[in-house]
C-alpha cells in the first residue's frame, strides 16, 4: 500500500497527489512516469512523475479525471492509500546543454513537461516554456514552470488568459521573430504533439515528445504500448516514452489510443451511477 | 491414515500390476469446459491415485528420477502412495520440488519422468503427474505446513523474480537457513505461472496456496519492484546489504513479426493478450477494470504452436469466440505444445490450420482488424533446429476473416537488468550469461537462471535452474569462495 500524504487541486478535474514511495523517490528522473492500480478490482494505468523528495521518501503524480480509474484517484484524500504504485519507469529525459530549448506543456501534459524543463534549465540552457490550456482555470504550475524557465508564455484555447490561441501559434512566433531553437519537448494532447512535429519538421528542429499509449505492465513485457516510430515498433514503456517527433506515427497512436472507448465509457457510466446511488 | 482408502496390498505381484492399464484423468466435458474458466483436468481420487501408483514397477535404476530437472525421487513418493501415505508423498517431493501442486498440472512430463518411464515402452507410462498433483493436492487440503526449522545463517539474499525459478530458489534457500526476500515486478506473484497461464490450467488458488506455503517458511515477498529500475542489481548488494542475488526475470519481450498491420485495433501479443485475461481478470470486465476487445461471437487466430499460443486461442474460445483458429506455419509433428494440450484443444473445437502463415494483417479501413492474409506452407530440409523448414507455396495466399489475432510467436529477452548492471554478461541475443552447473554469472555473488539465461523454455526446466542455483548460492554464501 502506498499511502497519500498530501492532496492537491490544481484546476478543475486535475489534482496533485503527493504519495510516500520511497525506493520510487530514490530513483526518478525527469520524463519517468508510475503505474499504478488504486484497488483489487482496478486496472493499471501509467501517470507522470512531477517531481520528487527522495529524503522524505515522496513522490508527486499529477492525476486528470479521464477515466473511472482517475475520477476514482481524485476521489481519494489525504490518508487514503494506493494499493500499487510501481516505478520509476521508462527511459530519462536527455538532459545536456543543446543552447536554446522550447519546453511546450498542453493541459496535464505539463506536469511532465516542468521536470525536463528544470534539468535543462540547470543543465545552462536557454529554456523558453510555453503552456497552453483550455481556459484560464486549467493552466497548471504556472509558478512552478516559470522559476526554470528565461521565458514564459501562457496561451488559452479561449484567451482567458495569456493570449488566445495554440501552442504551436507561440512557438510559431519564437520562430518567426528569429530565435534559434536548438530543441523541442513537446507533452500534451497527441493532436498538439503531431502539429508541433509537423511544424518544427519543416525547420529542421530537433523535437521530442512524450507518448502516452495505453500501457498494461509497463516494463517491456506485453508490447500492448507499441508506437511506430521511423516505421519501426517501439515499446513506450522501456524505449520510451520520449521519441523524436519526426518519426511518430501519430495516426496509428490516436487510434490505438482509442481502442477501448466503448469500454471505458461502460466503466464511467457504472462508476457514475454508483456513486450516485451512494449519495455522492 | 485416518481416512485411508481401502487399496490393492501394495504386495500386489508384478504380473498383476502390470495389468492394471494407466488410470484415465478425469476431465470437465469438452463442450462444458469450452464456455468456463474452471480447471480442465480434475484430479485423481484416491482410489484412482493408488490405482496409478500400484503400476510403477519399482526399477533398479529409476529414469524417471535421473531424468527430472529438479530430481524428484518419483519411486519412494509412488511408494508412499502405495503405502497410503499421501503426506508423506507430498513431503518427499517437497525435498527436491517447492512447487508440487504447479509441476503436477504443468511440468511436460512426457519430455522428463514419465518419457523415460520404463513402461512407456510397451505401453503407458505410469501417470507420475497425476500422482504428484494429486498427493500436492491432498496435502493442501489438509492444510499441513511442514516448516523446517534450520539455524539462521545470517547472510541474506535477494530473488528477482517471482516465477518458477525465482520461487525455487527461494524454497530451497530458506531451508537451508538463509534470509530470502523475492522482489517481483508486477502487483501479483508468480511471474508467468500468474500472468501467462490460464486459470483453466492453473487456478490461482493453487499459486496463491504454493506461495502461501513458502511464505509460511519465512521467505519474504515485496511486489511493485522493477529490479533494474526501482533498485538496481549493485544496490541491493552495496546498499541494502544481500550478500547474493539471483536473476529469474523470465524473457520477457514479446516477439512480433514485423509484418504488415501489427499496428492495427485487434492484434495482440500473446503476453498481452493473457496477460490481460488471467493477471488484470478483464473477463470479468466490467466486475473488474481492465478491458479486452470483445471477443464474443467473434473470429479469432493465434499465430504459433506452443504452449502459450493454445492457451491463448483456448481463452479467446472461453471468452466467447465464434471461430477459433491456430495458424501454424509447420506441421503437427513440429508443434511445440504439449501433446496432452493440443487433444484438449481439439477436443474444445479448436481450428488447427496448419502449413499455415500469416503474411499480413488487413485493416477493416477503420485501423481494426478485418482478416490475415495467409501463404501455405511445405515442409523442405531440417534447419538449424532439427525441425524441417517450412518453404511457402508460391500462388498459395489466401485471406482468412478475423476480429482479433494473437501473436504467439516466442519472445527476447527484456533488457531492463542488463542494462543497468554493469560487468553483467550476456550473449548476442541479449540473455544473461550464466554457468550452466553453478548458475553464477560475470558478476560476483551474482547468479542467473531460467529463461532469462536459456530464452523461453518451460516451468520445470527454469525449477531446475533454481535448484542449482540454490545449491551453489549455498555454497558461496557458507565458503565465500567465487
Amino acid at each position: 500500500m502506498f499511502r497519500i500524504v498530501r492532496v492537491e487541486t490544481l484546476a478543475p478535474g486535475i489534482r496533485r497527489l503527493q504519495i510516500e514511495a520511497p525506493r520510487i523517490a530514490r530513483k526518478q528522473k525527469p520524463g519517468q512516469f508510475v503505474i499504478v492500480r488504486v484497488y483489487e478490482e482496478g486496472e493499471r494505468i501509467p501517470l507522470t512523475i512531477e517531481k520528487s523528495d527522495p529524503q522524505r521518501g515522496t513522490i508527486d503524480i499529477v492525476v486528470q479525471s479521464v477515466g473511472k480509474t482517475t475520477h476514482l484517484l481524485n476521489r481519494l484524500e489525504t490518508g487514503d492509500a494506493i494499493l500499487d504504485v510501481v516505478g520509476p519507469l521508462g527511459q530519462p529525459s536527455e538532459i545536456e546543454k543543446f543552447g536554446t530549448v522550447v519546453t511546450i506543456g498542453g493541459g496535464v501534459g505539463t506536469a511532465m513537461a516542468y521536470p525536463t524543463a528544470a534539468a535543462l534549465k540547470q543543465a545552462g540552457n536557454f529554456v523558453i516554456c510555453i503552456v497552453g490550456a483550455r481556459d484560464r482555470e486549467r493552466v497548471i504550475l504556472e509558478r512552478e514552470m516559470r522559476s526554470v524557465s528565461d521565458e514564459l508564455m501562457i496561451t488559452t484555447d479561449d484567451g482567458s488568459y495569456g493570449s488566445k490561441g495554440l501552442v504551436t501559434e507561440r512557438l510559431q512566433e519564437i520562430i518567426e521573430r528569429g530565435t534559434h531553437i536548438d530543441r523541442v519537448l513537446a507533452v500534451g494532447p497527441i493532436l498538439m504533439m503531431k502539429a508541433v512535429a509537423d511544424l518544427t519538421r519543416a525547420r529542421g528542429i530537433p523535437t521530442i515528445v512524450s507518448l502516452n499509449p495505453i500501457m498494461l505492465d509497463g516494463t517491456g513485457m506485453c508490447g500492448g504500448c507499441r508506437v511506430l516510430v521511423d516505421g519501426k515498433s517501439q515499446f513506450a514503456c522501456v524505449d520510451g516514452p520520449e521519441f523524436d517527433a519526426h518519426g511518430v506515427d501519430f495516426d496509428t497512436l490516436l487510434r490505438r489510443n482509442a481502442m477501448y472507448r466503448e469500454a471505458e465509457k461502460k466503466s464511467m457510466d457504472q462508476c457514475y451511477q454508483e456513486m450516485e446511488s451512494h449519495g455522492r | 491414515m485416518a481416512d485411508r482408502a481401502e487399496c490393492p496390498p501394495a504386495s500386489l505381484p508384478l504380473r498383476e500390476r502390470m495389468k492394471i492399464p494407466r488410470q484415465h484423468m478425469p476431465e470437465q466435458p469438452a463442450i462444458e469446459r469450452a464456455a468456463n474458466f474452471s480447471e480442465v483436468n480434475l484430479g485423481y481420487s484416491e482410489e484412482l491415485a493408488l490405482q496409478e501408483a500400484l503400476r510403477c514397477l519399482d526399477c533398479r535404476k529409476p529414469l524417471c528420477m535421473q531424468n527430472c530437472p529438479v530430481g524428484v525421487k518419483v519411486q519412494e513418493f509412488v511408494d508412499l502412495i502405495v503405502a497410503g501415505d499421501f503426506l508423506g508423498a507430498a513431503a518427499k517431493i517437497r525435498e527436491d520440488n517447492v512447487l508440487p501442486a504447479i509441476t503436477g498440472r504443468v511440468c511436460p512430463q512426457e519430455d522428463h519422468c514419465e518419457g523415460s518411464c520404463v513402461l512407456a515402452k510397451k505401453g503407458e507410462s505410469l501417470g507420475i503427474g497425476y500422482l504428484e498433483r494429486f498427493v500436492a493436492d491432498y496435502e493442501q487440503r489438509m492444510g499441513v505446513f511442514h516448516v523446517p526449522a534450520v539455524p539462521p545463517t545470517g547472510k541474506k539474499v535477494a530473488v528477482v523474480g517471482s516465477g518458477p525459478s525465482g520461487l525455487t530458489v527461494a524454497g530451497d534457500l530458506v531451508q537451508r537457513g538463509h534470509q530470502v526476500r523475492v522482489l517481483e515486478a508486477l502487483h501479483e506473484l508468480g511471474g508467468v505461472l500468474a500472468y501467462g497461464i490460464p486459470e483453466f490450467r492453473l487456478p490461482r488458488n493453487i499459486i496463491k496456496q504454493q506461495i502461501d506455503y513458502l511464505r509460511a517458511t519465512g521467505i519474504e515477498f515485496e511486489t511493485n519492484v522493477i529490479v533494474g529500475k526501482t533498485v538496481t542489481i549493485d544496490e541491493l548488494m552495496q546498499e541494502e546489504g544481500y550478500d547474493a542475488v539471483f536473476i529469474g526475470t523470465g524473457a520477457g519481450a514479446p516477439l512480433f513479426m514485423n509484418i504488415p498491420g501489427e499496428q492495427l485495433n485487434g492484434v495482440y501479443s500473446a503476453n498481452e493478450f493473457l496477460t490481460r485475461i488471467n493477471l488484470m481478470k478483464a473477463y470479468k470486465f466490467p466486475e473488474y477494470d481492465q478491458p479486452i476487445v470483445d471477443i464474443r461471437g467473434k473470429d479469432v487466430a493465434v499465430i504459433g504452436g506452443g504452449n502459450t499460443a493454445l492457451d491463448a486461442i483456448r481463452t479467446a474460445l472461453r471468452l466467447g469466440a465464434r471461430k477459433a483458429y491456430v495458424l501454424y506455419r509447420r506441421s503437427e509433428a513440429e508443434m511445440p505444445a504439449r501433446a496432452e494440450e493440443i487433444r484438449h484443444a481439439r477436443q474444445e473445437g479448436i481450428d488447427f490450420r496448419l502449413l499455415t502463415n500469416p503474411t499480413e494483417f488487413l485493416s477493416n479501413g477503420e485501423g481494426w482488424l478485418s482478416g490475415v492474409r495467409c501463404v501455405r506452407m511445405q515442409l523442405g530440409e531440417p534447419d538449424a533446429s532439427g525441425r524441417r523448414r517450412p518453404v511457402p507455396i508460391n500462388g498459395s495466399e489466401f485471406d482468412l476473416p478475423l476480429s482479433v489475432a494473437v501473436i504467439s510467436v516466442g519472445t527476447s529477452a527484456n533488457p531492463v537488468i542488463q542494462s543497468t548492471t554493469p560487468g553483467l554478461a550476456t550473449d548476442k541475443r541479449g540473455y544473461i550469461q550464466a554457468d550452466p552447473i553453478t548458475q553464477r554469472t560475470s558478476c560476483k555473488g551474482v547468479f542467473a537462471g531460467g529463461d532469462i539465461v536459456t530464452g523461453s523454455a518451460t516451468v520445470i526446466l527454469a525449477m531446475g535452474a533454481g535448484r542449482r542455483a540454490a545449491k551453489s548460492i549455498h555454497e558461496y554464501l557458507t565458503t565465500g569462495e567465487w
